[in-house]
Formats: C-alpha cells, structure tokens, sequence
C-alpha cells in the first residue's frame, strides 16, 4: 500500500499544472455547490421562519373532516333522497373553555379562543369582502406575533374604543384609513356595525395584510349573529415543527378540524419540493462537471504511463493494485481540491451574506440569508469524491487490463 | 539428477483471429537449476512468445509450463502474477524502469510489491545488489542520468530483488554497444553460476555460444539444440 500510495504521490506531484488544473476543477465545483445550497436553504428557512411567524401553528375550527350524515340519511339509508335540507346547527366549538384548559394541559405551547367571520368593510365607496377575527387581547399575545406586528396604535386600543378594529396594512392604504377612522362592517347576516380603526399591523404576508382584520370577539359574535360562540382556537407551539403531529392529536381528542401550519400551506412547500428537485439537479450536475478534468489528468497519465502498468504488472504486480495508485491519483486531487473548495464556498457564502437585497413584503432591505451547515460541506465533498473517483475508475480499468506481453512486445 | 527449474510440456500458443497464427508450436523443454540457457532463431520464429510463456507473463493455449514442480495452467492469473512477482525475474530488451524513481527505488519495487520485508532489509538487499552490479555510485540517480548500460543493469538488480529461481531475459542486449552488451552478458554468466537459472532469448550467436545450453527455434519448433561448456549441462530431452 505504501508503494502504491509512493508512484500515485509521485505522478500526481510530477504534473504540477495538470494536477492544479483538475484541483481547480473540483474546488470550483465544490465551492459554488455549497454557495448554491447555502442559499436555498437560507431563503427557505427564512419564509419559513415568515410563515410560522406570522400564522398560528395549529388551527382548531368548528368543522369536521367530513360531512355529518343527516338524521334522514341514517333513518332511511336504502332510500335515495335528494334536497335534504341540513339541520340547523349551532356554529362554534362546544365548551371552548374546558376544551382548551385540557388542552392547555399537554400541548407543548398556548392556546387561545378566536371568532372568525366574514364581513364587508365599506369604507368612501369602496366594498372590500375581509376575514374578521374577534381575538382577546390578553390571551393573543400568548398565540400570535400580532402585538410586534403593530406599526400604529397598539393591540390594547381595541378594548379602549367601541367596536375598535386593527387592519392590516396593505388594506390600509387601499382604503385610504389612518387610525382614528371610522368604517363601517357589513356582516353575512345584514347586521352593520360601525367601527373605529384603532390600530394598523403588517405582518410582512401579503393576503393577511389585505383581507385580515382584527376585533374583540364581541363584535365579531354580533357580526355572526351568534352571541358568545367561539368557532376557532389558535395554537402557538415552541417548537412549530410538531405542529403537525400535535394537530393530529388534537383533532383525535376533540373531533375538531385541526390544520397546522404545514397543511395550510401545503402548495407552498411543494412548490419547495419541486425547487428542491431542480436546484438538486443542478447541484450535481456541477460537481459530476467538477470531475470531468480529473479523468482527463488520470486518461492523460494511465496513457502515458502505459509501458509503467505493463512492466507493473510482468514483475507480479496485482491489476487492482495497479489500478489503484490511478484511483489514489484522482482521490489526491479531489482531496485537496475539496478542502479548498471548503474555503472558496465559505467564502462565497460570507460574500453573498454582505448583499442586501429589497423585501417587498416588509419594505425594508435585508441581507440575504445563507445558511451555514457543516452537513453542507461534508455532503458535497463526499459526492465530489466519489465523482473523481468514478472518474478515475473507468481509465483506470481500461488501462490496467492491458496484457503487458501487448505493450512490450510493442515496445521492442 | 539435478533439480528441474522449468520444464515446458507440449506447449502451443496460436493467436485467434480471422487468420490464425500459431506463434509456439508444441514445445518440450526442460531447464535445471543453475543451468544458462540461450533461445535463439529468426526474427517471428516464436522464440520471444516461448519465453513469456515461459516466464508466466503469457498463457499457452496448450500445454503445460511447470516453474518448481509446480504446474501453472490452472492457476487463475493473480495466482500468475504471485509467482512471477517471487520465482521470476524479468529483463527486456528496454529497461522499464519508472522514470520518476531513482535506480534504488526500482529495485525496491518488486519487494516492495511481495512486502515480505522490512523497509531497512529492503534497502540494504537493494543497495547491495546495486553495488554488486557495479552501480553503487547510481543508487539515488533516475534513468534518464544513467548511460544504457547502467540501466539496463539496474533493470537486473531489479529481476534478481526477490531471489527468483529464473531469470528471463528478452534481448536483454539488443539495444547496448558492445562493452554494455559484454558486462551484462558475464553478469547473466555470473547469476547462473551462482545457481539461479537463467534463461536468455538473443539474436547474437557469439553470446548464444557462451550459454550453457542453445535451443534454436524455428517456426515455434525447437529444431536444434547445441550443449556447451565442458558438460557442465547436460541436454536432457523430456519428451
């Protein structure tokens, strides 16, 4: 092992710019591997971090998965009966109270009790269809980001004013609305409230920022018709990666519809899986390239080197000891090509990291995001290793098989 | 009777194609220990092809090569390439040494490859092989600082590394002047004379003639074989 480690040492250091260039290969391979995956991830991680920011994790509302069957449909199942109409049923979560000091009990985070409607907002001509949610102030802050999300006024002003509402900012300047406005709420029902605006909040997404606004849950109940209903509770969880398993625990002990955060966002993170795939792709794609020059230089040598393999391999050398020193060859130059790969991605990355780009959302300008992980660095050297020794397996082999008698017979 | 080195039974070795060729044509042949042996015959005569198989480099497609006593024609070729790596050593008409090592290090290189030794028993066997062959002085020089001779000559150092029975030299001359081509013939002399068995192809009856024994192939057939050298060797036909 030494001596072959000695002749592919020796014909590597022999070729100093052959050897450079294929080094360079796999450095620039590796490098931009790693910039290319620091960047993906940071700019996902920081949407996501936006989005579960922003939404509560887990939403509890009073529906089921599916339909209820109707009395009728139970009574008279064989009989095929069209225009049933549904049994009226008192919208809202039953004792939302003890539901979530149960809840409160085992779930890794808060909870707390919303009303949800929708209304019309009738503000100098303009009819804008908008989500209300009554919340209690007290117990929000324990669920939602909304408290920091407030650019004017503060979420306490709501009980100060009647029938205060916050809206958000992008519906704001649509309306023309400063605090201190008066609106008026049309509800599903016909009933109308006016309303004093007494805060306005971004929360950096553009569809909540539009048609999401926020009451007591008083006036929201009046808006629905229904006095003291609570038809939806919020969950905030330290760790919004549970978020999926707890909803499904919740939704098994109190037969409400749970949806975290991931279910509610599910087109967005297949379109992640689908970005994923491509910029995978690319990724590999690079660092096969990155190879490329490695099996030149070891195509390059097993040729030249062709009276050394006979002669190798007539003194009772093995053919796989043989092909190895090639392999040992490239795996030298994807080595070090990879550590300085390492360095050339880092830095990359710490480049990238000093632009700042624009943010429509938050209308400020914000580095960009690169997240650094040494997983990163270790996978793509291990692929690029693996490339440069694929690279120089098939040369190799190619070169070693040779029957020596060929090449000295050749020779004399 | 003395001890068989290398014993050839019946060997035939044919190049397929869409003219076949048949390079060695039923050869019988056996070589003692100890004994110098000179092939010689026309250019495309099959004298070279005999030696490879001879010395395991090739296979026959016939016939038997016994190196030993041991019988080779079953044996798979890493089996091959174990005892060309410590019964048989090779010279050729151009030298094969690897042009990045020093002289020394070519030598290593066969026990380096068996690894039977210690690194410092290596270099000591190495150095003093070099200073037998005169080339204690080369030791740290590659190839191309060494004349023809000199190399050619640490090619042997390199064949004799491993302490092989045979010896296998293929035109180990043809491409010296005459002083090299004298020094490594008497080097070849002296190897045999030390008991390892040499055997030599060559197109120069004058160097045939100081061999032990001369088999004159022609068309893959022996056709004469001359025995010099006061009976030291006898010719002993094994068919």
């Amino acid at each position: 092992m030494k001596l072959i480690l000695n002749i592919a040492w020796t014909h590597v250091s022999s070729r100093v710019r052959q050897t450079l260039v294929g080094m360079a290969g796999v450095s620039m391979g590796v490098g931009f591997t790693i910039m290319m995956a620091g960047l993906m991830q940071g700019s996902q991680i920081d949407f996501l971090r936006q989005l579960v920011d922003t939404m509560p994790h887990i939403t509890v509302e009073d529906e089921r998965r599916s339909v209820p069957t109707q009395p009728a449909e139970q009574e008279y199942g064989a009989v095929q009966m069209s225009d049933i109409a549904n049994v009226g049923r008192r919208p809202g979560i039953k004792y939302p109270e003890s539901v979530m000091g149960s809840l409160r009990s085992w779930i890794p985070g808060d909870v707390a009790p919303s009303v949800k409607t929708t209304a019309i907002i009738n503000h100098g001509g303009a009819r804008i269809g908008i989500t209300l949610t009554g919340i209690d102030p007290r117990r929000e802050v324990q669920v939602s980001k909304l408290a920091t999300q407030m650019q004017d006024g503060k979420l306490e002003d709501l009980s100060r004013a009647s029938n205060g509402i916050i809206i958000g900012e992008a519906l704001a300047e649509k309306l023309g609305l400063k605090t201190g406005n008066s609106v008026l709420l049309i509800g599903g029902q016909g009933v109308q409230l006016n309303s004093a605006v007494t805060g306005i909040f971004r929360s950096g997404m553009k569809r909540v920022d539009e048609n999401q606004i926020y009451s007591l849950m008083g006036p929201a109940q009046v808006m629905m018709g229904q006095s003291g209903v609570v038809n939806q509770l919020r969950l905030r969880l330290t760790d919004p990666m549970l978020a999926q398993k707890v909803a499904a625990q919740v939704e098994a002990q109190t037969g409400y519809k749970s949806v975290s955060w991931q279910e509610a966002n599910a087109d967005l993170l297949s379109s992640f899986t689908v970005r994923d795939f491509i910029v995978l792709t690319v990724m590999g794609a690079m660092l096969l390239t990155s190879s490329f020059a490695t099996y030149n230089i070891i195509s390059t040598i097993t040729h030249e080197k062709r009276a050394d393999i006979a002669i190798m391999k007539s003194l009772g050398m093995r053919e796989y000891a043989v092909r190895r020193i090639f392999i040992i060859e490239a795996a030298i130059i994807g080595m070090v090509g990879i550590l300085f790969g390492w360095l050339l991605g880092y830095l990359l990355c710490y480049g990238w990291s000093k632009i700042t780009i624009f943010n429509p959302l938050t209308g400020t300008t914000v580095p960009l995001s690169i997240y650094y992980s040494a997983t990163h660095y270790v996978v793509v050297g291990a692929i690029s290793l693996l490339c440069c020794a694929g690279a120089a397996y098939f040369p190799a082999r190619k070169a070693t098989r040779v029957h020596p008698v060929e090449i000295i017979r050749g020779a004399s | 009777m003395t001890e068989i080195a290398l014993q050839a039974v019946e060997l035939v070795r044919r190049i397929e194609g869409t003219v076949s060729h048949t390079l060695v044509n039923g050869i019988d042949l056996a070589v003692k220990k100890g004994e110098f042996v000179a092939i010689t015959g026309p250019s495309g005569s099959g004298k070279s092809s005999l030696l490879y198989l001879l010395g395991l480099l090739d296979a026959p497609n016939e016939g038997e090569v016994i190196i030993c006593g041991q019988p080779t024609s079953t044996l798979s070729e890493s089996d091959r390439a174990d005892v060309r790596l410590t019964k048989c050593g090779f010279v050729f008409q151009f030298h094969f040494l690897l042009p990045e090592f020093t002289s020394l290090d070519n030598v290593l290189l066969p026990m380096r490859a068996a690894g039977k030794m210690s690194e410092p028993e290596m270099r000591e066997r190495g150095l003093a092989l070099l200073e037998s062959l005169g080339l204690a002085e080369h030791a740290n020089k590659r190839p191309n600082q060494l004349s023809g001779g000199q190399r050619q000559r640490v090619a042997i150092a390199r064949a004799l590394s491993n302490r092989p029975e045979i010896i296998v030299a293929d035109e180990p001359t043809g491409a010296l002047d005459t002083a090299s081509t004298e020094q490594v013939f008497s080097i070849l002399r002296d190897i045999a004379d030390q008991g390892q068995t040499v055997v030599v192809v060559t197109h120069d009856p004058a160097l045939a003639a100081r061999a032990d024994r001369r088999i004159h192939i022609v068309d893959g057939k022996i056709a004469e074989i001359t025995a010099h050298g006061g009976g030291a060797a006898v010719c002993e036909a094994v068919s």
